[in-house]
């Protein structure tokens, strides 16, 4: 990891050039990025802000840019996470069957070395939705990916050699792997999929050298299992009680209660707490698990190095919408009522935008971002959401029109954060569900209820957007309509030029002041992947993307214009 | 470990049949090169009795048996364990053209007309002498109840919707119908908590509670779950079975279900033989 403050780095934007946020915000204090001109990990900085401080593209040449060079990944299904580039070679990962290549920068599209990783097809079988990794992170000479089969597996940066490999949990028990792994104070984070299959969710650190597990913290069960003990202490009374993990549900639910860990990972290396989201609970219907169901849907802050719990903020208390909170934890320093808090903005599933203050777990700010009518607002004094009765979900009843549906107004797809302009830059989904009763369902042998969900476009017609976000004061700051759900992530710059995809396989680079399309490209197939940005061997600034559209944004896949798969890297300069 | 969705265990049959009927059903159907006749294609779970596995043990590789002998045609399954989107991953992404059984009117196959009728049953240890019949049997509240969980939040079996309508929550155990793969017919797991007595009462799929009841170690009692629509939540607990096949095959469907009709007498030997409990229409 490299060691430059991208908070100092940063510089203030005028105000004179554009819209920015009202009160400025800067990326935090003491927080690591890349190096100069490489992408090391999924966000770029410790702080998740997908911020490339490269300034050769601006908002005036950005129509000049043109296709560089392509590369087929050899992969179907979908394509998310970004690809990486240290010392003049770029990394990238596919989706099952996990092939990972690392290509020689120096010479034009030279493959230096592949690995091929011998993930387990049973896995393809458990996996809830599409066969995905959310990429891959970088620290001291080594890769570090999550195979779909529940294996961590460490690569020689150089060589492509295997170093190591974690056996993490067994397939046969329904958990997966997903995420990216994430990397500080000498430990690989890495987290379970498997809510929908009875998975029991963790959060596991791993030595860096040697793939030996340090700790895991469980996010359902005894305090013990959480983690949790003298240095937790929640902001709100409703977060604080012994073992709530089990008190929330009835007895054994929590044995299989999900919160699983499939998000993403940010680090404060000042406070040395990590920040992560837990998913929905599972796998009962609402009825069969009445409580809080704690710790799902919830972020917690823990101690890097021991894994202590100091805080928690549970987002969606007994969620009934599949709500999960594995969203991203962007870190920033922001002015709120005339002093600077530090702070974490997360765009959950549910819709509402929340700023809330990282050392503490108070939340500052809490407003939707996306279309939402399931609730009229949080409280901020006792940190509870207030639900609309008429959308609460029950068997044998039918709901009309709850938004956001299941994937919710924002899924896994990262935003981005510009220190230049304070604002982020978020891909939204602006869908809603009807939820009718009951429907036959089947698995081999087993008939059985499930509910009907039909997903349609929510108000304005547009089934996404890509907004630019104010988290001092919760207000959009501009919004661009996509016909479909927005599932690509972000990337700002320091040329003031965003870049982000969509399914349609567009990609497109905007104005980030004032969400103005500068340029556009059609790719093959959709974009769910997260562009990044590198300076090339030959001193050029270079944006690339993974393209390959599936994951959750398959939801979709009946919708006129939903286009085919296909893995292709796209690399582009001017 | 195998894969998933490997095609294999080929089951020669006898070719006995008139040249008229594989004229009637080579339409929709792959044919096998090397022996020149159409292949039935049926998707099945490797290990998941009594439905199926991979060593022919189950009711639906009997009746795979049946349908391939009666139409002369070689018989391959296509494996693929017990998950979400079974349907989705077999049938669907056609690796396969029959699944053996489904609820008749299932939304995302085209089914025969139903071969049994079946019904959520409560089992317990015949020397408990319980003898419920009603979700709404009071001894219900206090007594350890075992169910099957299936996914999703909305996607459960009958009995959790019910019962947790009621609100009878704090004294049910939890098993996944997924279960650990690595072992015999995960599922069965439920059925061995009630005979070790780590559950008082378990409310199970008829076929299955049926089948492992018949070799369990204790007797066991089952008894239907009545009515068979609950008057609360208007949930259902008899799903009458058929044969599905692809939306697109409505000609195998009518082969398969000329074959259901010709051999009625030994499809239904089979049904019985796996004692599966068998409910009438209401």
């Amino acid at each position: 990891m490299g060691t430059r403050d991208a908070g100092l780095s940063a510089t203030k934007a005028g105000t004179a050039a554009g819209r920015v946020a009202e009160a400025h915000a800067e990326i935090a204090a003491g927080a690591v990025a890349s190096p100069p001109g490489e992408w090391t990990t999924q966000g770029n900085n410790t702080a998740l802000t997908r911020y490339s401080d490269l300034t050769e593209i601006t908002t005036a040449n950005a129509k000049n840019l043109k296709l560089a060079w392509t590369f087929s990944t050899g992969a179907l299904r979908g394509h998310e996470g970004a690809p990486l580039v240290v010392n003049n070679t770029m990394y990238l990962v596919g989706p099952y069957p996990n092939i990972a290549y690392a290509i020689d920068l120096t010479k034009p599209a030279t493959v230096k070395w592949m690995y091929r990783s011998n993930t387990d097809p049973w896995a393809v079988g458990v996996a809830c939705c599409d066969v995905v990794i959310r990429g891959w992170t970088y620290d001291a000479g080594k890769l570090f990916y999550n195979l779909l089969d529940d294996r961590t597996v460490a690569l020689d940066a150089n060589t492509g050699k295997l170093l190591w490999e974690t056996k993490l949990a067994d397939v046969n028990d329904g958990v997966t792997m997903t995420m990216s792994p994430f990397v500080a104070r000498g430990k690989v984070y890495v987290g379970n999929s498997g809510g929908e299959m009875g998975a029991r969710g963790w959060l596991t650190a791993l030595d860096e050298n040697s793939g030996k597990i340090v700790w895991r913290a469980y996010s359902t069960g005894a305090d013990s299992d959480v983690k949790i003990g003298p240095r937790f202490h929640p902001f709100y009374p409703k977060d604080r009680g012994k073992d709530l993990g089990i008190s929330t549900w009835p007895p054994d639910g929590w044995k299989h209660g999900a919160g699983t860990v499939w998000g993403w990972i940010s680090y404060d290396p000042a406070l040395n707490l990590i920040y992560y989201g837990t998913s929905n609970p599972g796998p009962w219907n609402q009825d069969q698990r009445p409580g809080d169901n704690k710790w799902t849907s919830t972020i917690f802050a823990r101690d890097a190095d021991t894994g202590d719990a100091v805080w928690a903020y549970q987002v969606t208390p007994h969620d009934l919408w599949d709500y999960d909170g594995v969203n991203e934890s962007i870190l920033v320093d922001l002015p709120i009522q005339g002093r600077t808090r530090k702070v974490l903005v997360h765009f959950d599933r549910n819709a509402f935008g929340y700023t809330i203050d990282r050392e503490t777990g108070e939340v500052l700010v809490a407003q939707p971002f996306a279309n939402l009518n399931w609730s009229t607002g949080v409280d901020l004094k006792t940190g509870v959401p207030a639900v609309v009765p008429s959308k609460r979900t029950h068997q044998g009843a039918t709901v009309q029109n709850i938004c956001p549906p299941d994937i919710g107004g924002k899924d896994q797809q990262p935003a981005a954060f510009s220190p230049r302009t304070g604002l982020f830059y978020v891909p939204t989904n602006n869908e809603c569900m009807d939820y009718t009763g009951v429907e036959v369902s089947y698995i081999a042998g087993t008939p059985y209820w499930g509910a009907a969900m039909q997903r349609h476009a929510g108000p304005g017609g547009n089934r996404g957007a890509f907004i630019a976000w104010d988290a001092t004061t919760g207000k959009e700051v501009w919004s661009i309509p996509d016909k479909f759900i927005v599932y690509s992530g972000a990337l700002a710059t320091a040329g003031d030029v965003v870049f982000y995809g969509t399914i349609e396989g567009w990609f497109k680079a905007v104005d980030a002041r004032t969400g103005q399309e500068l340029w556009k490209f059609h790719c093959g197939s959709g974009v769910i992947g997260a562009p990044m940005s590198y300076k090339g061997p030959d001193g050029k600034q270079y944006v690339a993307v993974l393209t390959g559209v599936g994951g959750a944004a398959g939801v979709d896949s009946h919708v006129e214009g939903y286009p085919a798969e296909g893995g292709m890297l796209y690399v582009f300069s001017l | 470990m195998s894969s998933p969705c490997e095609l294999g265990g080929r089951v020669t049959m006898a070719l006995l049949l008139p040249a008229l009927v594989l004229a009637a059903t080579a339409v929709s159907r792959v044919h096998d090169a090397h022996a020149a006749r159409p292949v039935l294609r049926v998707c099945a779970d490797p290990n998941n009795l009594p439905f199926s596995n991979r060593a022919g043990g189950g009711y639906e590789n009997r009746i795979a048996e049946l349908i391939a002998h009666d139409l002369g045609d070689s018989l391959e399954y296509a494996w693929w364990p017990q998950r979400r989107a079974w349907v989705r991953n077999t049938i669907t992404a056609n690796k396969c053209d029959v699944a053996i059984s489904v609820p008749e009117g299932f939304g995302a196959l085209l089914t025969t007309r139903p071969y049994y009728r079946s019904t959520y049953v409560f089992v317990s240890r015949a020397d408990r002498h319980y003898g419920i019949t009603s979700l709404d049997d009071p001894r219900l509240k206090t007594l350890k109840i075992g169910l099957h969980f299936v996914g999703t939040d909305y996607d459960n079996p009958p009995p959790a919707h019910a019962l947790g309508d009621r609100g009878i929550v704090r004294n049910v155990v939890s098993f996944s119908i997924y279960g650990n793969y690595s072992e015999p017919n995960p599922p069965a797991k439920l059925i061995d908590a009630v005979e070790s007595g780590a559950v008082d009462v378990a409310v199970v799929w008829g076929p299955l509670a049926g089948y492992f009841a018949k070799n369990a170690r204790v007797p066991l009692a089952l008894t239907p779950v009545v009515p068979s629509t609950d008057a609360r939540t208007g949930t259902v607990f008899t799903f009458p079975i058929a044969i599905g096949v692809r939306k697109t095959d409505p000609a195998l469907r009518a082969s398969l279900q000329r074959v259901l009709d010709r051999d009625e007498d030994g499809v239904q030997r089979i049904v019985q033989e796996f004692g599966i409990p068998v409910v009438g229409r209401d």
